[in-house]
């Protein structure tokens, strides 16, 4: 049993294709777990982003620079008494968070983390991903349907009929994508999520930047058309607030309603994901063919490889990075008022610059600076994502659903279409 | 299924004409409001929507009615004074401007220069702030919740002003029957060119993050097009009417208090859709700023109060005074029997007029079309019911 479990240390493919299913449900708590924190530290994030892009400060008063907020938002959700609508279809209505929450997370299986961190590689792994994370909708529709009420029930014609449009023109996105991995020596392409990734590194670029300017608007066609999957500003019209209400969740509270929550940000990282899959040389660092020369570390630990100064300086990031969020923090904690009051916030945050700083530290012992690198590029770039989320929630009114059609048959689908069909000629020409 | 010779028609779209049966699959009825974040208080639309075409709407007002006008009618003229407050909150001091100046001109009395200017002020200052709130909350309507937080960051200065003027911030009570009650404060005209000179290049700030956005553009032009002819009709005054081409504004066609002595602009639209209304009241404010640094240009020295009987006995008469208050035509019809209290007293709200106007602004657009442009039409429910 334990030669089971440590025999897959060794290996170099995911547990899912291991056959090793004691890793593979390792892996899933571990995404499950991370996806949720991912979550709460989204949710503060963007409170504090927004916050400060509306001259505000955000949560401030629960724990240092409001930090735990989240964490009383959601035990205030778990709290909060559940009602069920007295006309309301109780299956359905019990049955559509779920659903929604399910199809969130599934689509994680087979996202790549690095090269063997991922759940499994599917061979079909992009075709999986759009049809789970389509599946979503009808929890949607459910929730809309089940909760007997004008409001959810337009949201939610609102929400199907937008994901739908939207699905086309994001699919045709990735397929230009998908066609790219086939122009290599071999001719074969790949729809593994893994094999995709390996394919912008056989190719030497990211696929954004390929046949420059496809890749370039297949990936603006693909991330316009994420944040309508997503049913986020500038296209959240499902749950427009100013119309709707709350769209299709007017009728639900508490923990039903936080599911929703969860599995929206969750879909948010997940479609974020796959961009970052496809287009932005997932795992890969920034200019990974880029070794530099060759240096040697004297009475360092072993090291796999010979190490590129270059290779060795993106290696030291992830490090650097928990190093400048502990600064962030303990200048924070110098600058906290003295009053005694004060004092717990003033603990709180030195003892977070403290683990960060310890983060940091283990960061930059070699085993663990070489594993982690690779997750830690990969959430970099859906960071930067998720950053684009929350300044188009700060900046863009809201599209009218006729207008948000338009967009998206008469414009969004002819551009995935052309550049479907010119990354094809062009791929053949070159 | 519907009619066919009916689906579409004109008569299909009356609502009395036609029942509501649970066959009518085609249409949807919905209540919006009194409890609807964009609502503007409690006003309640309901809405008849064939999928997410407006096919008619009712507009069921009361639900703030405090009876203002009935009060009036047991109390004496100047108690009356801080009651026109509240109805259009957002800009109590025209209201108590034009009150002040119906109840002044009943009395065959007239406030002194430097009380005008005061009043010029206060009042443009306020339109400023009346403006900015509905800048604020009409964009938060059409789904940019950013700008919201801007124009009320700038609208606290001006209630910073008025704070230190007469201590209250909202509900001011700025002015009394004969002129202003309080002088102004040390440092009042700095102040308020320190505020001019703050808020311009804060104008351009909600200007760069809205008149050129696609998305907003595309949401507003073309939405809820109200003609010249239809606004006379309808009553319609204020930004409204003349983002619909009509060159109408009391303070240039019958100037009260000391508007004739200031340049100023009247910035009118053609197309009398949203985006007009956005851009005739932006324009607005600008207007407004240039008046109020003129007037603290030239404030003349002097009494701020005219000599006023301690007990207010107008004569038997009536009368009628309007003042362009933000939101269009403000007006006061008094009719005195003689004695303290007045006999009675109606006001012709702007908000309650321009209301009339969403029917016919909303027919056969979306959803989403009704929520702009009961933005655009800049209601205060307290004023509608009073």
């Amino acid at each position: 049993m334990l030669d089971y479990v440590t025999g897959y240390l060794s290996s170099n493919v995911t547990p899912g294709q291991a056959g090793n299913w004691v890793w593979a449900l390792i892996y899933i708590l571990l995404i499950f777990l991370g996806i949720s924190l991912a979550v709460m530290g989204m949710v503060w994030l963007e409170r504090k982003i927004l916050a400060h892009m509306q001259i505000r400060l955000g949560p401030m008063r629960v724990g240092p620079h409001g930090l735990l907020q989240p964490i009383a938002d959601s035990l205030k959700l778990l709290l909060k008494e559940d009602i069920i609508p007295e006309n309301a279809d109780k299956v359905v209505f019990w049955l559509a968070p779920l659903m929604v929450v399910i199809a969130a997370f599934t689509v994680f299986i087979v996202i790549p983390f690095g090269p063997t961190h991922a759940v499994t590689d599917m061979n079909i792994g992009i075709l999986f991903m759009l049809g789970v994370s389509s599946l979503g909708v009808l929890g949607i529709i459910m929730a809309g349907w089940a909760s007997n009420s004008h409001y959810p029930l337009m949201g939610s014609l609102r929400s199907s009929a937008q994901m739908v449009s939207y699905e086309i023109a994001m699919g045709l996105a990735v397929v230009s994508a998908v066609l790219m991995t086939s122009f290599n020596a071999g001719g074969s392409g790949t729809l593994s999520m893994i094999g995709i990734v390996q394919a912008q590194a056989a190719q030497h670029t990211w696929f954004a930047f390929k046949f420059f300017p496809l890749g370039l608007v297949a990936l603006f066609v693909f991330a316009v058309a994420m944040v309508a999957e997503t049913n986020r500003a500038p296209f959240d019209l499902p749950e427009a607030e100013s119309e709707l209400v709350a769209g299709f969740h007017t009728e639900y509270s508490g923990f039903r309603w936080s599911l929703f929550f969860l599995a929206e940000y969750t879909a948010m990282l997940a479609v974020s994901s796959i961009a970052v899959t496809l287009w932005l040389g997932g795992w890969m660092r920034p200019f990974p063919s880029w070794h530099g020369p060759a240096i040697t570390i004297p009475n360092f630990w072993e090291h796999a490889a010979p190490l590129g100064a270059v290779d060795f300086a993106f290696s030291l990031v992830p490090a650097v990075c928990f190093f400048v969020l502990a600064a962030f923090a303990f200048i924070g904690t110098l600058r906290m008022p003295k009053h005694p009051l004060m004092k717990i916030q003033k603990g709180g945050l030195g003892a977070l610059a403290l683990v960060l700083a310890g983060i940091g530290l283990v960061l930059l012992i070699p085993p663990v600076r070489d594993r982690i690198q690779d997750i830690f590029w990969f959430v970099a770039k859906v960071a930067v994502f998720m950053y684009l989320y929350i300044w188009y929630r700060g900046t863009f009114p809201r599209y009218r659903f006729d207008q948000l059609m338009k967009l998206g048959w008469k414009v969004m689908l002819p551009m995935g279409l052309g550049v479907l069909i010119a990354t094809a000629v062009v791929g053949v020409l070159v | 299924m519907t009619d066919p010779t009916k689906s579409g028609g004109a008569s299909h779209l009356d609502l009395a004409e036609r029942e509501h049966t649970f066959l009518d699959a085609n249409e949807l009825v919905l209540n919006m409001g009194p409890q609807h974040p964009s609502t503007h208080g409690v006003l309640r639309v309901i809405l008849k929507l064939d999928g997410e075409k407006v096919r008619g709407t009712e507009c069921v007002i009361g639900y703030l009615h405090r009876g203002v006008e009935k009060i009036a009618e047991n109390r004496t003229y100047t108690m009356f004074n801080p009651y026109v407050d509240r109805m259009d909150y957002v800009a109590a001091v025209s209201n108590g401007l034009g009150y002040c100046e119906a109840v002044e001109k009943l009395l065959n009395i007239e406030a002194p220069p430097r009380a005008n200017y005061i009043r010029v002020i206060l009042t443009e200052l306020n339109r400023l702030a009346s403006h900015m709130l509905w800048l604020g909350t009409h964009a938060l309507d059409i789904g940019a919740i950013t700008p919201l937080f801007y124009t009320f960051r700038d609208r606290e200065e001006i209630l910073k002003i008025y704070e230190k003027y007469c201590g209250a911030r909202l509900t001011t009570h700025a002015f009394r029957i004969g002129g202003c009650l309080y002088e102004t404060y040390d440092g009042f005209e700095a102040d308020v060119k320190k505020f001019v000179s703050f808020v311009t290049p804060k104008i351009d700030e909600y200007e760069e993050l809205l008149t050129t956005n696609r998305i907003w553009v595309e949401r507003t032009r073309g939405v809820g097009v109200l003609s010249g002819p239809d606004c006379i009709d309808l009553g319609v005054t204020g930004p409204v009417l003349r983002a619909s081409g009509v060159k109408w504004d009391l303070r240039k066609a019958k100037p009260y208090a000391a508007y004739s002595q200031f340049q100023f602009e009247i910035p009118t639209g053609q197309n009398g859709d949203t985006y007009d209304r956005y851009l005739v009241r932006v324009a607005e404010m600008r207007q407004s700023l240039r008046i109020v640094s003129q007037a603290v240009e030239g404030i003349p020295e002097g009494p701020i109060m005219a000599k006023v009987p301690k007990v207010l006995k107008p004569p038997v008469g009536e009368i009628y005074h309007s003042i362009e208050a933000p939101k269009g035509e403000l007006g006061y019809f008094i009719v005195s029997d003689g004695s303290t209290q007045p006999y009675r007293i109606r006001v012709r709200p702007p908000s309650f007029v321009n209301l009339q106007a969403l029917d016919k602004m909303v027919r056969g657009q979306l959803v989403a079309d009704v929520v702009a442009v009961i933005g655009t039409l800049d209601i205060v429910l307290g004023e509608v019911d009073r």
